[in-house]
């Protein structure tokens, strides 16, 4: 294949800057001594990451976007992992609509979902529980657990379950002995992208949360709108580590483009 | 133990699927259909919501040119962001692909790994990049000679499209770098040994090939763009509404929750008629080169 | 009395025949091939007796009981898949042992007999090894060894060589064959390809679009086919087209300038099938032009144009001279050589 020019090295090393630019600088200014916005200029200084330990509304809304991340990713497999089988497997009636209706909180505006499961929390009396919370943001990550799930059992060789059932397994033991190993990889990943996703929702989630129940983005979103100082950026520099280091296991477990494109085999 | 094949391959997919089915429905479907019901009711600042079919609602959204302007904004702000992704986004993912095999996936982390950091995050890095006339855009741009003056780029739309193209852009380098996968690698050596020149290799082989990827990204990110929250809102700040901005002051300031079911379905229906019918079309033109 | 009896099985997908009419009784022991090409309707025969598929019509018996009934994981057949499809997050004596272990057999017993499968196969030493990390032929070996350590009442092969290189599937095929002989387990192997079958088998049945063509020895099949078919799949063969001459006493049959008794039975227009290695160059016979000649070391290979059709010849290389391209030369046969049948559409 051959070789970039020097203008296309010029567009792409402009393009890194740019794209990796806002987060630098979030970073950075996170470390700064000063009291005031501002790049640290007289050294490095980690006094605005003590000061989150004086906020107690953030480290408990950290609790809560990890406890819901966590949970909403697992209880999203639950339902997508026999749902991917389904879909990967059988030709049925109903399974291009079915599989439409499963992706479709991706294409649903998230003001709308969020104003959507206002409403109908609200008018179940959940209004503002954490187990409202979880229910919403099982819909919108399911999308994601689905996909990698159903990735990996597409591409998985039917022919090796075949064997196991020749060989007299049947029913709960083909899946945990045979299937289940196979398609793990996608099912971790899958999961680890739902919990991603969860984590980072402001829009949807904006709506639902009450004072008890603010998410970590729904905390910094409503802190920025009223003032924007350099506490607020070293708590995004935490969120921002905390990501990074997903993003580098997920990349490891199973290869980061994969994950992004939602596509891909078992890697056999 | 002797059910049929054919009669379990009939009923095992149904089986499978019926619990997440029944919690689209529930939770998803319902509460759907219960915003669009709620775009129909009466709302009064004393009296609350009240349950009647009326269409008020959608008559002051049809009638007052302020949802008009605001709806128009939405989407030209859209329109703009997924130009300026396919423009810059399009050439990048094709340089990353001819990058050799450590850097390809070094650059590739690079670029798409802010898709999964929080849009808080990313647009807040834009605020503190802008932050009002001596912020560091406006230094750099001005000692590189690009302009005399500083340009406002908080709570304008200027701001707004370029804080929103770098949220976007992930979307449309990934779209077009799959479509790359798709490339015969040998395909421009072919061309090359016909006689083409770098141009027209990219420009009659390449880029025909990619557009599909280009189309389809375009469509995510316009979708995305035109019902985007985060960043419209610390961007723009109070002043310059978008759609998903208005939905939320209506619902959680003025309470007046009719009105922001109308808005919000509004821009669910137009959305998913663009993005469909783009959809369909695409697919139909392109119909040879996605299968 | 068969062991394994499939009774007019037939299987439709949709308006689609897949199968027809399939009837065959497999002798305990016996190792049968189901040879044909791709979409001849072999692997679903075998899917329906592994019980995957279930047939549309007909009957499955294994020493007389109905096979249909019972579910695929207790019918406690062993099948070797064409992608091998072997447990990737598995170890080879844990791929080996999953079918003794879902069979319930003690630990120690387990680990005696997936030893001794390994070692049947040659693969002793390669217990703990993944799949991953072994060739195409030590997959094939432990697929092998997984199928037939559970005992299997009747081992199904599919395809199981087609995924290896030409050399290493002949020594596969040795193997096969001697592992098969020595423990006697009955086999059905599917195949497309003539040389397996005949190699391997003590019976073939040769099949196409759904239906059998030929049931026989290997010897049968290649020397007396049933159909165009057979003679046109088991490796060349020369069709002339000849008609019987009943003005003349004893009749003749006669192509072109080639004549011999005509055999009985038969009258009108035929087809006179030739193998190209039974076909010598003589003084009198079909006249024909040598068009080329390739020499493929142990043999010579002349391809002709004859006055009933192009033809091919093989002639083995005894190092005598042979003639050249352009030659004028007679072709001839003896009359058991060739078989006669009717000629269709005449």
């Amino acid at each position: 294949m051959s070789r970039n020019g020097p203008l296309a090295l010029i567009f792409h090393t402009v393009f890194v800057i740019v794209m990796v630019a806002p987060i630098l600088v979030v970073c950075l200014v996170a470390f700064t001594p000063e009291g005031f916005l501002s790049l640290p200029t007289n050294g490095f200084s980690l006094r605005w990451f003590r000061t989150i330990a004086n906020y107690p509304e953030f480290i408990h809304a950290f609790w809560v976007s990890l406890g819901l991340g966590a949970l909403s990713s697992l209880v999203a497999l639950l339902f997508a992992v026999p749902a991917a089988l389904a879909i990967a497997r059988y030709r049925f009636r109903g399974r291009d609509a079915l599989a439409a209706l499963f992706l479709s909180p991706l294409m649903i505006p998230h003001v709308v979902l969020g104003i959507a499961f206002l409403r109908f929390f609200t008018s179940a009396g959940l209004g503002g529980t954490f187990a409202a919370l979880i229910v919403a943001h099982v819909i919108i990550v399911f999308p994601f657990a689905l996909r990698l799930t159903l990735a990996a059992a597409t591409g998985m060789d039917r022919t090796v379950e075949m064997a196991a059932v020749s060989l007299g397994a049947g029913g709960w033991t083909l899946f945990r002995r045979v299937t289940l190993p196979l398609i793990l990889p996608g099912v971790i990943s899958g999961w680890a992208l739902a919990f991603i996703q969860s984590f980072d929702d402001l829009t949807m989630t904006v709506f639902l949360a009450a004072p008890g129940t603010e998410t970590l983005p729904v905390r910094m979103f409503l802190y920025i709108q009223d003032n924007i100082d350099p506490l607020v950026t070293s708590v995004s520099a935490c969120v921002i580590a905390i990501t990074m280091t997903a993003l580098i296991l997920l990349d490891r477990i199973y290869g980061l483009d994969r994950v992004l494109a939602g596509k891909g085999d078992t890697g056999r | 133990m002797s059910m049929a094949a054919e009669e379990r391959s009939l009923r095992a997919p149904w089986v499978l699927t019926v619990p997440a089915l029944m919690l689209f429905v529930g939770v998803l479907l319902i509460p759907l259909a219960m915003t669009v019901m709620l775009s129909f009711h009466d709302w009064g600042q004393y009296k609350g919501i009240e349950p009647v079919f009326i269409l008020k609602n959608w008559h002051e959204i049809a009638t007052d040119p302020y949802y008009a302007e605001m709806f128009w904004r939405t989407f030209r702000i859209a329109i703009l962001t997924t130009l300026l992704t396919a423009v810059l986004g399009a050439p990048e993912a094709y340089i990353l692909n001819r990058m050799s095999g450590r850097w390809k996936s070094f650059f590739l982390l690079v670029i798409l790994g802010p898709l999964l950091i929080s849009v808080v995050a990313r647009t807040l890095g834009w605020a503190l990049l802008f932050g009002g006339n001596n912020g560091l855009v406006n230094k750099l741009l001005m000692s590189l000679g690009v302009m005399r003056s500083p340009i406002p780029f908080m709570f304008t739309e200027t701001g707004m499209i370029i804080a929103l193209a770098h949220v976007m852009m992930p979307f449309m380098v990934l779209s077009v770098w799959a479509a790359l996968q798709r490339l015969d690698p040998q395909i421009e050596n072919a061309a090359m040994s016909l006689g083409a020149g770098p141009a027209t290799i990219i420009r009659r082989i390449i880029m025909p090939q990619i557009l599909p990827g280009v189309l389809s990204g375009a469509i995510i990110v316009f979708s995305l763009s035109a019902s985007a929250f985060a960043t419209p809102a610390i961007i723009g700040g109070r002043r310059l509404k978008v759609a998903a901005t208005l939905a939320y002051d209506e619902f959680l300031n003025t309470l007046n929750w009719p009105l922001g079911a109308a808005v919000a379905t509004l821009l669910l229906v137009a959305l998913v008629l663009i993005v469909v019918g783009s959809n369909a079309l695409i697919e139909r033109r392109y119909a040879e080169v996605f299968r | 009395m068969a062991y394994l009896e499939l009774d007019r099985v037939a299987k439709q997908f949709g308006a689609q025949t897949v199968v027809d009419d399939f009837s065959l009784s497999v002798g305990k022991g016996e190792f049968i091939s189901f040879l044909g090409p791709s979409g001849c309707g072999k692997t679903t025969t075998l899917q329906m007796i592994a019980g995957f598929l279930d047939p549309t019509r007909g009957a499955i018996r294994l020493e007389g009981k109905d096979l249909t009934a019972i579910h695929p994981a207790k019918r406690g057949l062993g099948i070797v898949f064409q992608s091998y499809a072997l447990f990737p997050h598995m170890t080879a004596a844990e791929n080996v042992a999953f079918g003794l272990e879902m069979r319930g057999v003690p630990r120690g017993e387990r680990a005696k007999r997936v030893r001794a499968a390994l070692a049947m196969v040659g693969l002793s030493g390669y217990e703990d090894r993944h799949p991953r990390r072994m060739s195409g032929g030590q997959q094939q070996r432990v697929a092998l060894a997984r199928a037939l350590v559970i005992k299997p009442s009747v081992l199904l092969l599919d395809e199981p060589l087609s995924n290896l290189d030409a050399k290493l599937r002949e020594e596969m095929q040795i193997e096969l064959r001697q592992i098969q002989r020595t423990i006697g387990t009955t086999t059905i192997l599917v195949t497309h390809d003539q040389n397996e079958a005949m190699s391997l088998s003590d019976r073939i049945v040769v099949m196409s679009q759904g239906r059998i063509e030929q049931i026989g020895t290997p010897q049968e099949t290649y020397e007396k086919p049933a159909s165009a078919f057979v003679s046109q799949f088991l490796g060349k063969t020369n069709d002339f087209a000849g008609t019987i001459d009943r003005t003349v006493a004893p009749t003749q049959l006669v192509a072109g300038s080639w004549r011999a008794p005509a055999p009985a039975g038969l009258g009108g227009a035929v087809t006179v099938s030739v193998r190209p290695e039974r076909i010598g160059f003589g003084d009198t016979g079909l006249s024909a032009k040598i068009i080329t000649r390739i020499f493929q070391g142990n043999h010579w290979l002349f391809q002709c144009d004859s006055e009933c059709g192009p033809a091919i010849v093989i002639r083995q290389n005894d190092g005598k001279a042979q003639p050249a391209e352009g030659d004028a030369v007679r072709l001839t046969w003896r009359s058991e050589d060739m078989s006669v049948r009717a000629r269709a559409g005449a």
